[in-house]
């Protein structure tokens, strides 16, 4: 409609005028620390590359990372499972490219601009297939190199690149449910390319990258923010800019549009579980004894604990258990734990699991009220919990009880507020940042090739469209009407129809 | 000959079944289909969202038999599918101009 085209261009622009006003902000910052005094020398590397922490501690990074690459099956069926057979196909082709994308994206561009030397800002040096100097294994005062953010942990270079790798294809993956079921692939598949090659390096550069939230004090262990709200806030300029899905808001009602498949939704959600036990403890990117099992119990508590209290809401709230939240429950502990699990005690991690599942059943309530349609609840999910997580080391963070150094205390321990405002301070401009970025880069990507699949192509379902396929060519399946609520559209659809015609008629204005 | 459709509850199908057997009825074609009559549907909530499921599932079976047993056999289904709760379903009975077998060719009853 005419008036929403108008503030969406406004929106776009102001925060395009905010974003880029942080370009400026690298003005301010010096460089990173000078070289290390005393390089390693050949013969070291050679004995580090044989020493048992050395080889225990790739072996652990490499296995943890191949767990989160694992994510992006668990991230492949819950989205599948939560839309429509019709869309089935797309949503898997979205979710299948998209890790060869970040693969070559964050192999290219993305891990310089995130690890290399440079400003507080970005990064500058090494920028381009890690052709950079590094002399990892090496770590701390014996590392030589344009790497310097990430020479604490002690495996070789290419390890250290994969494992960021999958953290990447994560935040990028987090994208395609929230656009799901509407947008073209191609469209989708560029902005992949945007967001691992530029958007996540650059905020990943600030917190983990040696940048200027690290330096000013923010924490982030595993990525609550660098990688799930990075996800959500891109996910979120993208519903705006794309629109919701035709018949999801009709008349002031929400309409349902339940996915085709809790078999795979479930499937899903467990192995995300499983892969956050790589996502999680493999942060240390270190064997190290005393912290990852202690960080597996905190991601494992939030979980159970999120997962029961969306179970409690949903039923309040809603009057049945309804699976899809308390899958989403679920992933909303791990998101919010993947921030402080590793400086916060098992019982913390309890409490802000029971709170994430609560604030995940409220969220996707909120964003349907707004009309902000999220087909697999990504937004509330990623979005909203990646904050939280966040904030939640502010409150508490906990060094007597965390295996690993970390932050200040949080509220909770005596730090007072401090670390709660300097979190914030990251989720807001990190939130600015992703946020302006991604409108422009998806308007930009709407202005050229367009967004959004057409009508007759939505009703279709993108699998024909986009892609000449079907997922279930030999299933003879009767439609579900009275989806849309049997008010909510002109009548008429007959129950006879085919899969296909499982879509709307176009309504009559 | 006659064809009778018989519209019932999907748990009936196997009670069904034997009576037709009980019946001397060699064949059937069953499908799974949607419907509703006077037995309303259900309002149901999907991630807080309420929709109206109208259409219930049911079974249709389509048998063909000769005019003589109609009767018979439509009896044999209502005893068989009816629970006396609402969505029993319905019988209807239509006339047939012909039957063809196809692996043979015989056509009329004989291809029942």
């Amino acid at each position: 409609m005419h008036r929403k085209t108008i503030s969406t261009v406004r929106l776009t622009l102001s925060l395009a005028v905010v974003a880029s006003l942080l370009l400026f902000v690298p003005l301010l910052s010096w460089g990173e620390e000078a070289a290390a005094p005393t390089p390693a020398t050949a013969e070291q590397i050679t004995e580090l590359l044989q020493s048992p922490k050395v080889i225990a501690d790739t072996m652990w990074t490499l296995i943890t990372a191949m767990l989160v690459f694992f994510m992006n099956l668990g991230f492949a069926m819950v989205e599948s499972g939560l839309c429509r057979a019709k869309n089935c196909v797309n949503i898997l082709a979205k979710n299948f490219i998209v890790f060869g994308v970040s693969s070559l994206a964050f192999l290219i561009l993305g891990w310089g601009l995130m690890f290399g030397d440079g400003t507080g800002f970005l990064g500058l040096q090494g920028l381009f297939f890690l052709h950079g100097a590094d002399n990892s294994p090496a770590s701390g005062d014996a590392y030589s190199g344009v790497y310097s953010a990430i020479k604490w942990t002690t495996v070789p270079l290419w390890t250290k690149f994969f494992f960021q790798l999958v953290f990447a294809g994560t935040a990028a993956t987090i994208v395609s449910g929230a656009v799901a079921e509407r947008i073209k692939f191609l469209s989708f598949v560029i902005f992949s390319f945007v967001i691992v090659g530029i958007m996540y390096p650059i905020t990943g550069h600030w917190i983990w990258g040696g940048g200027w939230l690290s330096t000013y004090g923010f924490w982030d262990f595993a990525g609550s923010t660098v990688v799930h709200s990075v996800g959500g806030w891109a996910a979120l300029a993208g519903i705006l800019l794309l629109g919701p899905r035709l018949g999801k808001y009709k008349d002031g009602r929400v309409n349902p549009i339940p996915g085709h498949s809790m078999t795979s939704a479930t499937i899903g959600v467990f192995v995300l579980w499983l892969g956050w036990f790589g996502f999680n403890p493999g942060s240390t990117m270190a064997a190290d004894a005393k912290a990852i099992g202690h960080i597996a119990v905190t991601t494992n508590t939030a979980a159970a604990a999120a997962s029961l209290s969306a179970l409690l809401t949903a039923t309040v709230l809603l009057g049945k258990p309804d699976l899809s939240m308390i899958l989403n429950g679920c992933l909303a502990g791990l998101v919010a734990i993947t921030a402080p699990c590793a400086w916060v005690s098992v019982e913390s991690s309890l409490i802000i699991g029971l709170i994430a599942g609560v604030l995940v059943v409220f969220a996707v309530l909120f964003f349907d009220r707004v009309k902000l349609d999220d087909p697999v609840g990504a937004l509330s999910v990623h979005l909203v919990n990646g904050v939280w997580g966040t904030l939640a080391i502010g409150l508490f963070a906990d060094s007597a009880a965390a295996p690993v150094t970390g932050p200040a205390n949080g509220l909770f321990f005596g730090g007072g507020f401090e670390q709660l405002w300097k979190q914030l301070v990251g989720v807001v401009s990190v939130g600015a940042y992703t946020l302006g970025i991604g409108l422009i880069a998806w308007a930009i990507i709407k202005a050229v090739m367009g967004l959004r699949v057409s009508a007759e192509e939505e009703f279709e379902g993108l699998d024909i469209g986009e892609h000449g396929n079907a997922a279930y060519p030999d299933f003879q399946p009767v439609t579900v009407s009275g989806l849309y609520g049997s008010s909510a559209h002109g009548g008429g659809q007959s129950a006879m129809s085919t899969v296909h015609a499982m879509s709307m008629r176009p309504e009559k204005a | 000959m006659k064809k009778i459709e018989a519209i019932i509850k999907p748990f009936k199908l196997e009670e069904v079944k034997e009576a037709l057997a009980k019946e001397n009825i060699r064949g059937m074609t069953v499908s799974e289909i949607k419907g509703f009559g006077r037995q309303k549907g259900h309002t149901e909530l999907y991630r807080g969202a309420e929709y109206v499921v109208d259409f219930l599932p049911k079974v249709k079976i389509e048998i063909l038999v000769e005019d003589e047993k109609a009767a018979a056999v439509a009896d044999a289904i209502i005893t068989a599918a009816r629970t006396g709760r609402i969505g029993d379903g319905k019988i209807f009975i239509l006339p047939v101009e012909d039957a063809v077998r196809i692996r043979t060719g015989e056509r009329g009853p004989n291809a029942i």
